[in-house]
C-alpha cells in the first residue's frame, strides 16, 4: 500500500482549467474522498491519479515514485467505475479471477485469493452465476472483489454506488468502507453526494470550478467550512447565512436583533473587518432554537417531517436577498402551520463568520 | 379546487397487471403523495387519472363526477413532469403565457398578463420572465413549468416526480417552495415518488403503492410511527429500520442470535416467533445501557451519526446527534425504547397490532 502526492498538479482542455494547480497528500492507509458538484475537477483528478488522464503540469507520486509518465497498467492501482465492467459471459468467480489470471498468477494463488476477498464480501453464494442473473447490488460486489482480488497499491473509486437506489447506497456505503477498515487500503473516492463523503471519509477534499476549497475530517468540513460554498455544499440542508453587521464588539443581523460577539470571535472579527464592516453569520439548523423569548422573529415558510424530527423553514421578518429563508430543526411532535410566527435563538459557540467580499471563513 | 376519487381502479397491459383494485380519495386542497418503488403502478395511477390512459375497471371522480369517460383536455388537470417540456426559444413570460392564449379560453391581454405575473411572483421568477428559457437552470426551468401549470388554475394537479432531475440542493429548495406554494394555495396535488424523503417532508397523506396496489395510507407521522408491514417500515426513514427475528419468552421478548432480552408487560399477545423492527433513533448508546455490544463502524453526517452497534450475530444500526467520540472496536452498552417497538408477522410481514 502507498502514499499518493500530488504537486502542483493541474490539467488544461485548450484554455480552460479543468484542475488547476493543486497539491494534496494521500496518506498511506487513508480512505480519501474527493467531493464536489458536476464539473468541479474530481474526476478529471481521480483520472490523472489512474494514469487515464495525462497531467498538463504538476507531478504524481505513488509511494515515494514518481509515475507521472507511466502508463496506467504499471502503476498498480485498481479502478472501480460507477458502472458494472463485468464480463457478461464469465461467472462471478471467473470474472473475480481474471486480472490474476491475466497476470499469470498460479492456480493456487488465484484460488487462494479468490476465497479470501469472497468470504470478506460475503459472496460465496453468487459464485457460479452470470452478471446478468446478478441484482445491481450483488453486481457491484463482484466488482468490488475483482479489484480487491489484486492487492493493488490504491484503489480509485469514481461514484461506485451512484447507479444504485437509496437503499442499496447506504448498505453499500458501509460495505466499503468495512472492507476499508479491514484492509487499510489506500483509497480515493470520488463522489458528488455530501452525504457519502461525510459517511465514508477519513478525509474529504471539497472541490469546486478546478479548485480545492478545503480539506479537512468530516467534522472539520462541516463545523469549520472553511468558506460559503463549503458551508452551503455540506450539510442537509446547508449552513443558514444571514448578512449582519459588525460594530462596536457585536453583530448585528440586519435590523433585527443584536449580539455581543463571542470573546473568542472578537479578535478574529477585527482582524478581519477592522472596527466595524459586514459579515456573513452561518449556523447549522441544529445550532437554532425555536423560543419563545427568542430575538429572531420569523414565520413559517414550509415543514418539512422527517421521520425523527421536523426541519422549519423560516422566512425572516426583514427580508434579506437570497438569505432570508432560515432552516432549523425541530422537535417533530410540535406542530407549526405555515404562517405562524416564531422567534428563535442562537447557540453562540455555533456560529461562524464569513468575509462578504472573499467569502472565506473569519 | 376539486378532490379526486379513484374507485376501485384496475389496469393490465396485456398480461401483466399494472394496477390492482386501486381505491383512494384526495381531499380538495390536499398535498397526497403517492410512493413506492419503481414499477409499483405511480405513474399509470397518474395517467388514468390525466385520461392518458385507460382503465379496465373502476372509476375516477372529481367532485362525485365522474370523468373517466372524458378526454384528458375536458379534464381540466395540470400534469407536471419530471422532464420539463418548455418552448427553448420563447421568453419565459410567453412560455407562462402560452396556455392561456389558447384560441378556445378567448382570455383578454390584461388578464393573462396579471396571471402570468402573479404566477411568477409566487414561483420566485419576475426577474426571469423576459429570458428565454433554453438559458435557464435547471430549477428555473422547472419553476417555469410548474408555472405553466398555475397560471390555468386546473381542478386538480399531477405531478410525477417533477424533482427527481435536479440536484440534491437545488431539489431542496424548489420541495420547500412547492410545499409553501400549495398550503397557501390549497390547490388539490397529487404527488408521485419513489422517494420517501420527498413523500414524508411534503405530504399531508401518503398513500403506499406495491405493485400495484395500495398497501398504506396515512399521514407522514402514521406511516413512520406505525408502518402496516415490514415493507412500508423498510421503505420509509432513514438510515433504515433494524428489522430482526425474535421470540417470545415468558414475560420477555428474545432478539435472535443475540444477547438482547426485553421484557414487554404485553408480550402475551404475541405469537411465539416473529419480526421485530427498532428505528435507529430508538436504539441510544449508553452508560447504562442494559444491553452491550461492540463499534463496528461509524458513519458521522455532521448532523447526526449513524453508530453499527454488533450484538452477539445481529449488527443494530443506532443514529446519534451531533459527532462522536465512539470509535471503531469500543465495546458499548445500549438502550432500546421499549415504547417505540413494531412488531411483524413473521411471514407475511404485516403489522401486529
Amino acid at each position: 500500500m502507498a502514499t499518493i502526492e500530488l504537486k502542483q498538479v493541474a490539467k488544461k482542455f485548450g484554455d480552460f482549467y479543468a484542475v488547476e494547480p493543486m497539491d494534496m497528500t494521500i496518506n498511506d492507509g487513508e480512505f480519501v474522498v474527493l467531493l464536489g458538484p458536476s464539473g468541479c475537477g474530481k474526476t478529471t483528478t481521480l483520472r490523472m491519479i489512474s494514469g487515464l488522464e495525462t497531467v498538463t503540469s504538476g507531478n504524481i507520486l505513488l509511494g515515494g515514485r514518481d509515475v507521472t509518465w507511466r502508463n496506467p497498467s504499471d502503476r498498480d492501482i485498481a479502478f472501480v467505475f460507477q458502472l458494472f465492467a463485468l464480463y457478461p459471459h464469465m461467472t462471478a468467480r471467473q470474472n473475480i479471477a481474471f486480472p490474476l489470471q491475466a497476470e499469470g498468477a498460479s492456480k493456487q494463488v488465484i484460488n487462494q485469493r479468490v476465497a479470501e476477498v469472497v468470504e470478506l464480501l460475503e459472496i460465496e453464494n453468487l459464485l457460479d452465476q452470470r452478471p446478468g442473473g446478478l441484482s445491481g447490488g450483488d453486481r457491484q460486489r463482484v466488482a468490488l472483489a475483482r479489484a480487491l482480488v489484486r492487492r493493488p497499491a490504491a484503489f480509485l473509486m469514481d461514484e461506485p454506488l451512484g447507479a444504485l437506489d437509496a437503499d442499496f447506497r447506504e448498505t453499500m456505503r458501509g460495505e466499503i468502507k468495512r472492507l476499508h477498515i479491514a484492509q487499510h487500503a489506500t483509497t480515493v473516492y470520488v463522489t458528488h453526494d455530501q452525504i457519502e463523503a461525510m459517511a465514508m471519509g477519513d478525509k474529504i477534499v471539497v472541490m469546486s470550478n478546478a479548485v480545492i476549497q478545503q480539506i479537512g475530517s468530516p467534522a472539520e468540513v462541516y463545523y469549520d467550512p472553511s468558506n460559503l460554498f463549503v458551508a452551503r455544499f455540506i450539510g442537509s440542508p446547508g449552513m443558514n447565512l444571514l448578512t449582519g453587521h459588525y460594530a462596536n464588539h457585536k453583530v448585528s443581523f440586519s435590523g433585527l436583533a443584536q449580539y455581543e460577539a463571542p470573546p473568542e470571535w472578537n479578535d478574529a472579527l477585527q482582524g478581519a473587518l477592522g472596527n466595524e464592516g459586514d459579515v456573513i453569520i452561518g449556523f447549522r439548523p441544529e445550532s437554532a432554537h425555536i423560543s419563545p423569548e427568542g430575538v429572531l422573529p420569523g414565520e413559517v415558510y414550509a415543514v418539512d417531517i422527517h421521520g425523527s424530527y421536523s426541519v422549519l423553514h423560516v422566512k425572516l421578518a426583514s427580508n434579506i436577498e437570497d438569505f432570508d429563508i432560515v432552516h432549523i430543526r425541530a422537535d417533530r411532535r410540535i406542530t407549526y402551520p405555515i404562517g405562524t410566527q416564531v422567534k428563535f435563538d442562537l447557540d453562540p459557540a455555533m456560529v461562524r463568520f464569513f468575509n462578504p467580499s472573499s467569502e472565506a471563513a473569519i | 379546487m376539486s378532490n379526486i376519487s379513484l374507485q376501485s381502479i384496475t389496469k393490465t397491459f396485456r398480461d401483466i397487471t399494472a394496477l390492482s383494485n386501486v381505491s383512494f380519495d384526495v381531499k380538495d386542497g390536499e398535498f397526497f403523495v403517492l410512493l413506492g418503488p419503481t414499477g409499483a403502478g405511480k405513474t399509470t395511477t397518474l395517467r388514468i387519472i390525466a385520461g392518458l390512459e385507460t382503465q379496465d375497471d373502476g372509476t375516477v371522480s372529481f367532485d362525485d363526477e365522474d370523468v373517466s369517460g372524458l378526454p384528458p383536455a375536458d379534464r381540466d388537470v395540470a400534469f407536471i413532469f419530471q422532464q420539463y417540456s418548455l418552448y427553448p426559444t420563447m421568453s419565459v413570460y410567453d412560455n407562462l403565457a402560452f396556455p392561456l392564449r389558447s384560441p378556445l379560453r378567448k382570455m383578454p391581454a390584461p388578464e393573462i398578463k396579471q396571471r402570468v405575473e402573479t404566477a411568477a411572483e409566487m414561483l420566485r421568477i419576475s426577474h426571469l420572465l423576459e429570458r428565454k428559457t433554453a438559458k435557464l437552470s435547471g430549477g428555473e426551468m422547472q419553476r417555469v413549468a410548474i408555472g405553466r401549470a398555475i397560471v390555468r388554475t386546473p381542478r386538480v394537479y399531477l405531478m410525477d416526480e417533477p424533482l427527481s432531475n435536479l440536484d440534491a440542493k437545488l431539489r431542496e429548495a424548489l420541495r420547500i417552495e412547492l410545499q409553501h406554494l400549495q398550503k397557501t394555495q390549497r390547490s388539490t396535488t397529487l404527488f408521485v415518488t419513489h422517494d420517501q424523503i420527498e413523500a414524508l417532508t411534503m405530504a399531508d397523506r401518503i398513500g403506499i403503492l406495491r405493485e400495484g396496489q395500495i398497501v398504506q395510507i396515512g399521514t407522514p407521522e402514521d406511516i413512520y410511527d406505525r408502518p402496516a408491514s415490514t415493507f412500508v417500515a423498510e421503505l420509509v426513514g432513514t438510515p433504515r429500520i433494524n428489522l430482526v427475528e425474535a421470540r417470545r419468552e415468558d414475560g420477555a421478548i428474545s432478539i435472535k442470535g443475540s444477547q438482547v432480552r426485553m421484557s414487554i408487560p404485553n408480550s402475551g399477545t404475541l405469537p411465539p416467533s416473529f419480526l421485530v423492527g427498532v428505528r435507529p433513533e430508538d436504539v441510544q448508546p449508553s452508560n447504562k445501557g442494559e444491553y452491550s455490544g461492540q463499534i463496528v463502524l461509524t458513519e458521522p453526517l455532521g448532523v447526526e451519526t449513524i453508530v453499527h452497534i454488533r450484538s452477539g450475530d445481529r449488527r443494530f444500526l443506532s443514529l446519534i446527534p451531533g459527532m462522536t467520540n465512539l470509535k471503531l472496536g469500543d465495546e458499548v452498552k445500549f438502550n432500546i425504547a421499549l415504547d417505540r417497538l413494531h412488531f411483524f408477522d413473521g411471514k407475511n410481514g404485516n403489522r401486529i397490532t
